[in-house]
């Protein structure tokens, strides 16, 4: 059934998506910082699974249990050591905006030749859970159901942490005005943090679970920066439910076009449904206006 | 009036001193100096360190370790190499190598990967008068800038010579009845992708097949699930799909995955790279693709065997060969003429005949065209197919067998 195809594809596209911005909200919405490096740690996440896997024949899914802690540590410690200095040093948000994007410019080349060094050009992929699901005569690919399970999961849990626990509601006010946060008493620096290196470990995860399907080169980091950002501008910057909206939307959107009018087009129906909500909500679906 | 005779005496005096220097030069050159440009980054920096840098690096090694490319005096002088990163960029690539020309003074230039950069630096090789060995570019503009650029050699074919080449092999099933015709198409929305679906959509239809399926997707995608659910409801026995090599992989991937079982399975660029025997092992099997190679040449296996040894990786099966055998031309015809003289070099390829790992070739109006043009994989490596004359060709293996 051509509906069921294209239903049960945009979920796994979208899903994709999805988990691929959730890190850059956090990120972007919450720590401020717009971190356009973000791609290269998705790919850096995907080679150390391509690692484990083909060097150590370990399982992606245990590799998560070991790179996602590193890559926390990792984000947080870059946000301590290169990132906080800038954010003391800002005086406003688009200002320290604009220092962002050029430190994590720079970070970005950093990584990227890292992963260079190690790996070098070429294409890497490696094949792992590529069995499928029959749902209803719809075969599903059962890696990239996967990873929108994991969206599925990721989001709901850090919807849990963020509404619901102390750390959180800290966080989320940090999200909302770093200022007033402080007079409530909120260490701004240490949540923002703690917002940062998450987000990097959610990006870590979504690494390792796209590597599973998904063919990868050192280069190729800056198509997921793009797709995230639409994504999290879309979605509204620093909502994780619109995230998964957003993300969700983009991969129906595809899906149908792909199957009814032209595989072709899936680019700019991407780019017509970003615009569009940018018209009708300048600041995303979920987003909020600040003063 | 004063400024310009001024400039012809600096002009004199300049052409004085390049000249005096190329005589010393052709005395005693202590190396050959050669200069390139590569993608180590960017887009094409997959393609650029399957096909091209590792048979540079492979060539230089074993020139040197020979003791060097001979010149008229007998002595045997060594490569020295200047390399840069064009990290994908015609600017980049276009900066590079006119810095490789003016500044580092190379002797010769190495052409880039790909054929958006073979054309970006087309104009400054041949207005510096450097041989062009332009190997990792497929367009049907051949026969117009073999006619602009004077010192340019064509080692890939024009696009439409490939999608000929698959519709020849597809003619040929038919006829023995292996195949009915049903043919889905898809191709990646950018040059070679394009100007292979355009050159096959007419030709299929005028060799009476019956086109199912016909769209394109944009560079870059890799969910190809749409597209082969789609094929699937339509039921072709022969599905070619004009792709790129990440596109190749996702495409073979997810129509394994979902069930897309044809008779004749075709993805283009990357299917003859070690990657995809690596990722789909005996599901390889019977799938077609551009390029190929002559498995019962021993100068080919033996250059797989000392590719392998020397860099820990096999070549792929499409331009690879071809690429290490345009640096063989380059280096047989410098000592023939026995100096670096560049324009005596270009004569040689010309007009020479050169004993490479493709065996003996020559370049007619500037053009090799003894490359395979359709590939199959057969028992673990990756057999040609077409063109069905050519020696080594082998006979295709269809229907395909059903994914495992």
């Amino acid at each position: 059934m051509p509906i069921l195809d294209a239903l049960l594809n945009g979920l796994t596209l979208g899903g994709m998506y999805a988990l691929v911005a959730m890190g850059l909200t956090l990120q972007y919405g919450v720590a401020r910082i717009m971190n356009l490096a973000y791609g290269e740690f998705l790919i850096a996440a995907a080679f150390a699974a391509y690692w484990l896997f083909t060097g150590f024949s370990l399982n992606p899914l245990a590799g998560l249990l070991l790179i996602v802690p590193l890559a926390f540590a990792l984000n947080w410690l870059i946000y301590r050591v290169l990132l906080a200095p800038l954010v003391r040093r800002a005086k406003t948000r688009a200002a320290l905006e604009v220092d962002s994007i050029l430190a994590t410019f720079g970070l970005l080349f950093i990584v990227e030749g890292i992963v260079l060094v190690l790996f070098g050009g070429s294409y890497f992929n490696y094949s792992f859970l590529a069995g499928v699901l029959e749902v209803l005569g719809t075969p599903l690919a059962l890696n990239r159901l996967l990873a929108v399970g994991f969206a599925l999961l990721l989001g709901g849990g850090l919807y849990l942490l963020l509404n619901h626990t102390r750390r959180g509601t800290a966080i989320r006010a940090v999200a909302v005005d770093p200022v007033a946060a402080q007079l409530v008493a909120i260490d701004v620096r240490a949540a923002a943090a703690l917002a940062f290196a998450l987000g990097g470990a959610l990006v870590a995860a979504s690494g390792v679970l796209v590597s599973m399907f998904l063919t990868f080169n050192a280069a190729m980091g800056v198509v997921f920066t793009m797709k995230a950002l639409i994504v999290v501008i879309m979605g509204g910057v620093g909502n994780l439910a619109g995230c998964l909206l957003a993300g969700l939307l983009l991969g129906f959107a595809e899906s149908f076009v792909a199957t009814y009018i032209d595989p072709g087009l899936t680019i700019a129906v991407n780019f017509a449904l970003f615009l569009l909500v940018l018209i009708v909500r300048p600041h995303g679906l979920f987003g909020r206006v600040t003063a | 009036m004063k400024l310009r005779r001024c400039r012809h005496i600096i002009a004199a005096v300049a052409a004085c001193a390049v000249a005096g220097l190329g005589i010393a030069q052709a005395q005693q050159p202590a190396s050959v100096r050669i200069g390139y440009a590569i993608s180590k980054t960017g887009p094409y920096a997959g393609g650029a360190s399957t096909t091209t840098l590792p048979n540079y690096q492979l060539w230089v090694q074993e020139v040197n370790k020979a003791g060097g490319i001979k010149l008229a005096d007998g002595r045997r002088v060594p490569v020295e190499v200047v390399e840069y990163d064009d990290r994908s960029s015609s600017e980049e690539a276009v900066r590079a190598i006119e810095r490789l020309i003016n500044q580092d003074k190379v002797d010769f230039v190495l052409p880039p990967w790909g054929t958006a950069l073979n054309l970006a630096v087309g104009p400054v090789l041949d207005r510096a008068g450097y041989p062009h060995l332009a190997v990792t570019s497929v367009t049907n503009m051949v026969p117009q800038l073999s006619k602009r650029w004077e010192n340019a050699f064509f080692f890939g074919d024009t696009s439409s010579n490939y999608a000929e080449g698959v519709v020849a092999v597809l003619t040929q099933l038919r006829k023995d009845g292996k195949v009915e015709g049903n043919v889905a198409m898809v191709n990646v929305a950018d040059q070679f992708g394009i100007e292979l679906a355009n050159a096959a959509r007419p030709a299929l239809e005028k060799a009476g097949f019956k086109i199912v399926y016909n769209q394109s997707y944009p560079i870059g995608t890799q969910d190809m699930q749409s597209i082969v659910n789609e094929m699937r409801r339509r039921n072709p026995d022969i599905v070619l799909a004009f792709s790129y090599p990440p596109d190749t992989i996702a495409f073979t991937d997810q129509a394994k995955t979902l069930g897309l079982n044809p008779s004749v399975f075709y993805t283009a660029v990357g299917t003859a790279f070690p990657l995809f025997k690596q990722r789909f092992g005996d599901n390889a099997e019977g799938v077609m693709g551009t390029g190929g190679i002559d498995t019962s040449s021993a100068a080919i296996r033996d250059y797989i065997a000392r590719h392998q040894a020397a860099l820990g990786k096999e070549p792929d099966r499409w331009l690879s060969p071809v690429t290490y055998a345009s640096l063989q031309v380059l280096q047989q015809a410098i000592e023939k003429v026995g100096s670096l003289d560049r324009k005596a070099v270009a004569q040689e390829i010309r007009n020479g005949s050169f004993d490479t790992v493709l065996g003996t070739i020559t370049l007619k109006d500037r053009v090799y065209s003894g490359g395979w043009m359709v590939g199959q994989w057969q028992n673990g490596e990756f057999h040609a197919l077409a063109p069905m004359s050519g020696t080594g060709a082998q006979p295709a293996q269809v229907p395909k067998p059903h994914w495992k």
